[in-house]
């Protein structure tokens, strides 16, 4: 338990460190998305590419979702994944000290 | 105004615009309408069988299987909160990590395809990222493919004896990484470089996203194995009743 205690904290700095290294070690850059690359590519690869169907949200809305907007969906979609997760973890901690406290009655 | 305030004011209003237009959306996905209609049906078509599976599959969890609801949830909300997350990398662009991993270790690759399917039609419709047309390219590249591949490493460690956790760990990650070799390759199938074989246009794309995933997918095996813990912690009988663990 104390083991899995400390591979748990030494994991969770890793995901930070490999997460955050780069945003300073790469000062200055584009942060763009990697989606974005493989577009270029592809226009690289057929010359000029048009889009032949344009996302139903940004049709409706004549033109790009604001990106302020858009960080706010982005934190909608983590934010009920999150919800859910905590939710159920919570419930499954809470269950197993009332378990733990019951049997030793 | 004055003319020098007013030049100013509409070169910041270019500058604005000329940054705004630029697609700082999206980020692994196939974007919509990058596949030709034939592509986009075929993709479908293929993802269909898998899809049924998975739909009757999680109908019996429904019906039969009533415990391990939670834990099913789990592995979709953890898909939903892990591909919401851009996250930068090393090559100076930001992607993210798909998070099929953990529901293909624990519910096998078929289940997964729906719980990632239901992502998918998220992010096309309301975040633009991805699309409806390229949902079948995607759906095969993300909810099915990156699941065998988790599926079979991690049977493949559990086989060879190898520390759980390693095991839990190389599934996450190779199966993120498979999805984007997938994706090179429904890519390349459509668009082929100068040369014109797909083999070579397939490494291409490969070439453009596996530096920038690599260390993500790292992160997702990182956490994938940190939620596995919690799980094996507090959650020993739904773990049990889903077959996943068999003795304790």
């Amino acid at each position: 338990m104390k083991r899995e205690g400390k591979i748990a904290v030494v994991l969770m700095v890793l995901v930070i460190a490999i997460v955050v290294i780069p945003l300073f070690a790469l000062k200055g850059a584009e942060f763009g998305g990697s989606d974005d690359a493989g577009s270029q590519k592809v226009e690289e690869l057929t010359g000029e590419y048009e889009p032949w169907f344009t996302p139903v949200f940004e049709t409706a809305l004549n033109g790009e979702i604001p990106g302020e907007v858009e960080s706010l969906l982005f934190c909608v979609q983590t934010g009920i994944g999150v919800g859910i997760v905590a939710f159920i973890m919570g419930r499954f901690v809470e269950r197993k000290k009332h378990e733990k406290s019951s049997s030793s009655c | 105004m004055t003319k020098t305030q007013k030049r100013v004011l509409k070169f910041s209003i270019m500058f604005a615009l000329v940054f705004a237009v630029c697609p700082t959306v999206s980020a692994m996905h196939i974007m919509e309408g990058y596949l030709p209609p034939a592509f986009c049906i075929a993709w479908g078509i293929v993802c269909i069988p898998f899809l049924v599976k998975g739909f009757y599959s999680i109908k019996k969890i429904f019906t039969e299987n009533q415990k391990t609801i939670t834990i099913l949830a789990m592995a979709g909300a953890y898909i939903f909160v892990i591909s919401a997350l851009k996250i930068p990398s090393v090559t100076g662009s930001c992607s993210h990590m798909t998070g099929t991993g953990l529901g293909a270790i624990l519910f096998g690759p078929c289940t997964v395809s729906i719980l990632g399917i239901i992502v998918l039609i998220f992010q096309a419709i309301l975040l633009a990222h991805g699309g409806l047309t390229t949902l079948g390219a995607n759906t095969f590249s993300m909810a099915i493919a990156g699941p065998f591949v988790s599926f079979g490493v991690y049977a493949l460690c559990k086989k060879c004896r190898v520390n759980k956790n390693v095991g839990v760990f190389l599934a996450a990650m190779l199966g993120d990484l498979f999805t984007y070799c997938v994706t090179s390759i429904q890519l390349a199938l459509t668009y082929q470089n100068e040369g014109g074989s797909i083999v070579s246009s397939a490494a291409e794309f490969f070439g453009v996203f596996v530096p920038t995933q690599l260390p993500l997918a790292v992160v997702e095996g990182l956490l994938t194995v940190l939620i596995m813990m919690a799980l094996e912690n507090y959650a020993k009988p739904e773990l049990k009743a889903i077959g996943f663990e068999k003795s304790v």
